[in-house]
């Protein structure tokens, strides 16, 4: 089996090297005639950001040097990749901390309208698409490349499929994410929440992502450990069902090839039931299953004990593909769904978020771990934030109470309660360990990751109050009535008597921005005190074929 | 086909269908002769030789 | 039992496929109202394609982000009614490729706004928010009524719509740009735009800046014929109101 796996473990062979060559100067003179042709500055900026990308990348082909990596080393372990792992980890630091300020900026615009500078690419309309796909897609996304491709590498107890394929994954993604976001600053979207990059940056994004599910794939057909861990299928179902999504959602025809526009196929009614899908499922594969599988990795590693019960994991990993599906008409409470099934929606989200517990029960038995580790405490309050999100979710699914909350302010601090507290959190633990084990030293300072958790906590519990007073007190200013049976509130004084949750928002944001700059300089200053150890390399034998890259243990 | 037959097929043979296979996915993890597998899985994240651990 | 389990274990593409096939099950029945609802789509008078000045606007309105801040979705909520005018129909945003229902009011919905203020509020308002609305805290516009439309592609943008099914027919496509222009432009001859598109199709200088066609001309069309399309007296309002 492992002479036939072999196959999908793209070995820089001249032939890759030669094939990915011609694709890049094919791309290259593709974007070559779309600049000449289209009359949008944008895409024309944009074409020459993928010509620069074909072109730094055949320089690094013929660059390269022709050996191939060694699968082992020479003590017998195995030859883990972990360059990319640490380029992922420094983009994720980068990306959040500007996806941060970026959200930071728009919350002040909020209290502050002159901060608009009314320029056309510092709006709120424009810089909002590029705050929430920094922070999902650019920060988000960075980590669970990172740790995906570490956790795979290590619970397989092999190394990363393929050689050029894992960079082409890591920077066709950030090329990506430039993309997309110097789209929306000029004005190139197609206005679908979350999914606002336009039809080239989809198409884009859609090659990186299937070379990602392969080089995923092939790692673990690969492996030599008996076992695929638990962490591994949850991060395989993120990664199919966000491409199923991703192209559903997506569905768009190109007013022209050289034209930014694209027409969504869909429409109306039945455009926003996929949006729904896309945003329901988005939710449950990116920001649960997704960062679930760093839970499952990283606490039992930081905690150095297995997870409390392995069984319940699996049961969690079922239940969350089995389940999360039917809690999603919930989203769909304008349908007049009965009754009974609204408890079954929230009967199954409480189901779903029982699992988790598994995760923290981890440290029983451990738990002043918690009081001297703030890593750790870090992610266990993730956690925490994870379950009162899944919890508050369905609650705000009830008629009565979706009456009152949405389009305010509530569903904002909803979101940023998972955002924030559970993303955000499992996000910066998986960070913390991640940089100590890749550059092989402890962390720079525990005292300031203290001071991190303590500052961004703080700012997370302002933000919540702030918005959950501010949606309530819009919610029922829009509903008040006079005596008279008049509406007793102009929309604007609605917005006017926001102005005080604004502000206690922004600050907020400030003290979780001031939060994340600690910890990039926290874990620049490991970095830099660390080693990166030499990657081992064969040379490249004449007449060695893909069969017999050999090193790879048979299953 | 149209959506409709799709929609019941899915709406009710198709939850059946899932709902077996997670009956099936709920035994599979509670069997008790699986346990020393899975033990030896969990171990699976501390196992890192070349870290020092 | 533990072979079942162990291919999905062992064989990690079929836990693939495995995951797949319950996500799209679960998908199927998920998205189904939808077509549910198509079926029972209410029938209604007034639905026409958009003209390809207003939708040259709401590209404008896309581009711009409008759907972070304003929803286009009257819920049937009295209060909601009341204030807005009569709940959105499933019908109403047919033609809209994509829908603009947004999921947040830090301004107000915008579903029937269209002939509620003056093209003269419009442009005032576009220019500075708090010119007109003093406590309001949305960004200015100026640039729009200096950025000269663009119109090259409005032929391939309203080709592109029907091939999603938008009932645009071939002479409104051959004749997309003369359409444009001439709605903005009141001394146009304008008889063809009203043939195609209908009588009640408003022909003026939207922006009140002459024979040039700025953005803020098309933004402005776009807005003035939100929700007017539907007579909506013809729909009893307390039928499906809800508190």
């Amino acid at each position: 089996m492992a002479q036939a796996l072999n196959l999908a473990d793209f070995q820089r062979e001249p032939g890759a090297k030669v094939a990915c060559l011609v694709v890049a100067v094919l791309l290259s003179v593709f974007a070559l005639y779309v600049v000449s042709e289209t009359y949008s500055a944008t895409m024309q900026l944009h074409m020459y950001l993928i010509m620069a990308f074909c072109y730094a990348a055949a320089f690094w082909l013929m660059t390269r040097s022709n050996e191939k990596p060694a699968q082992v080393n020479a003590d017998g372990t195995p030859n883990y990749n972990e360059a990319v792992v640490r380029y992922g980890v420094a983009a994720s630091t980068i990306w959040g901390v500007v996806g941060f300020i970026a959200g930071l900026y728009i919350a002040l615009q909020l209290a502050f309208p002159a901060l608009n500078l009314d320029l056309p690419f510092t709006t709120f309309g424009r810089v909002r698409p590029l705050h929430t796909s920094a922070v999902i897609f650019a920060f988000g996304g960075n980590v669970l490349l990172a740790a995906s491709f570490y956790v795979v590498q290590r619970t397989c107890r092999a190394r990363l499929a393929g050689d050029i394929a894992p960079w082409f994954v890591f920077w066709g993604y950030q090329l990506f994410i430039v993309l997309a976001a110097t789209g929306y600053l000029f004005g190139v979207t197609q206005s679908k929440e979350y999914a606002e990059p336009e039809w080239y940056v989809d198409l884009w994004l859609t090659a990186v992502w299937v070379t990602y599910l392969l080089v995923f794939l092939a790692t673990l057909w690969k492996r030599s450990a008996p076992h695929i861990y638990v962490a591994n299928w949850f991060f395989l179902a993120f990664i199919i069902t966000i491409a199923m999504l991703h192209v559903g959602n997506n569905l768009a025809i190109p007013v022209s090839l050289t034209c930014p526009q694209s027409v969504i196929v869909w429409a109306g009614v039945q455009e926003a039931m996929i949006q729904l899908w896309y945003g329901h499922n988005a939710v449950g594969f990116f920001l649960t299953a997704g960062f679930l599988a760093i839970m499952y990795y990283f606490i039992p590693k930081q905690a150095n004990r297995p997870v409390y019960s392995y069984r319940l994991s699996i049961i969690h990993f079922w239940s969350l593909i089995f389940l999360y599906i039917w809690a999603g008409p919930h989203h769909l409470h304008f349908t007049a769904l009965p009754d009974w099934a609204q408890t079954l929606g929230m009967t199954f989200s409480i189901m779903l978020w029982m699992p988790s517990w598994g995760g923290l029960m981890t440290l029983s038995g451990a738990w002043d771990k918690l009081r001297t580790d703030p890593v750790l405490r870090m992610m266990f309050v993730s956690v925490a934030f994870y379950g009162m999100s899944t919890f508050e979710g369905p609650v705000m699914s009830i008629k009565a109470v979706n009456s009152l909350s949405h389009y305010t302010d509530w569903t904002i601090g909803h979101v940023h309660s998972g955002a924030l507290g559970w993303v955000g959190y499992i996000s910066f633990g998986a960070l913390y360990c991640l940089v100590p084990m890749l550059w092989r030293t402890p962390l720079y300072s525990k005292r300031l990751v203290e001071w991190h958790f303590w500052i961004s906590t703080i700012g997370i519990v302002l933000y919540m109050v702030a918005m959950w007073f501010a949606g309530i007190t819009q919610g029922l200013m829009w509903r008040a009535y006079d005596a008279l049976g008049f509406l007793q509130y102009s929309f604007g004084e609605t917005v006017e008597v926001l102005h005080p949750y604004y502000l206690v928002r922004a600050i907020g944001g400030l003290l979780f921005v001031i939060g994340s700059i600690i910890m990039a300089y926290n874990l620049y200053m490991t970095a830099r005190q660390g080693r990166v150890p030499a990657e081992a390399r064969s040379r490249d034998v004449a007449g060695d074929h893909i069969g017999d890259a050999g090193a790879v243990p048979a299953e | 086909m149209t959506y409709e037959q799709l929609y019941t097929w899915a709406g009710s043979y198709g939850l059946l269908f899932l709902f077996i296979l997670f009956l099936v996915s709920v035994a599979y993890a509670l069997w008790p002769s699986n346990k020393t597998k899975f033990d030896s899985a969990a171990q699976q994240p501390l196992q890192d030789d070349d870290l020092g651990q | 039992m533990q072979m079942s389990h162990a291919i999905f274990e062992r064989n990690s593409i079929i836990l693939l496929i495995g995951v797949l096939i319950t996500v799209a099950i679960g998908g199927i029945v998920e998205i189904v109202p939808l077509f549910l609802i198509k079926n029972t789509i209410e029938r209604v008078e007034g639905m026409r394609p958009y003209t390809p000045l207003e939708l040259a606007g709401r590209q404008i309105y896309l581009r711009e982000g409008c759907y972070t801040c304003h929803s286009q979705m009257i819920r049937s909520l009295r209060s909601e009614v009341d204030r807005y005018g009569h709940y959105s129909l499933a019908a109403e945003s047919m033609y809209d490729h994509p829908f603009q229902w947004g999921s947040k009011r830090t301004g107000p919905d915008l579903a029937r706004v269209g002939g509620k203020y003056s093209d003269e509020w419009h442009q005032v308002h576009m220019k500075n928010p708090r010119n007109v609305v003093p406590n309001s805290i949305m960004p200015g516009y100026a640039f729009l009524s200096e950025e000269v439309l663009e119109t090259e592609e409005i032929k391939d943008l309203i080709k592109a719509h029907r091939m999603t099914g938008v009932p645009y027919d071939d002479e409104m496509v051959e004749n997309a740009l003369a359409d444009l222009k001439a709605q903005a432009n009141p001394d146009s001859d304008y008889d063809d735009l009203l043939n195609r598109y209908g009588e009640k199709v408003s022909v003026r200088d939207f922006a009140g800046d002459g024979p040039k066609v700025t953005e803020l001309d098309a933004l402005i069309a776009y807005l003035q014929m939100l929700g007017t399309l539907v007579d909506t007296d013809v729909y009893g309002i307390e039928a499906k109101l809800q508190q």
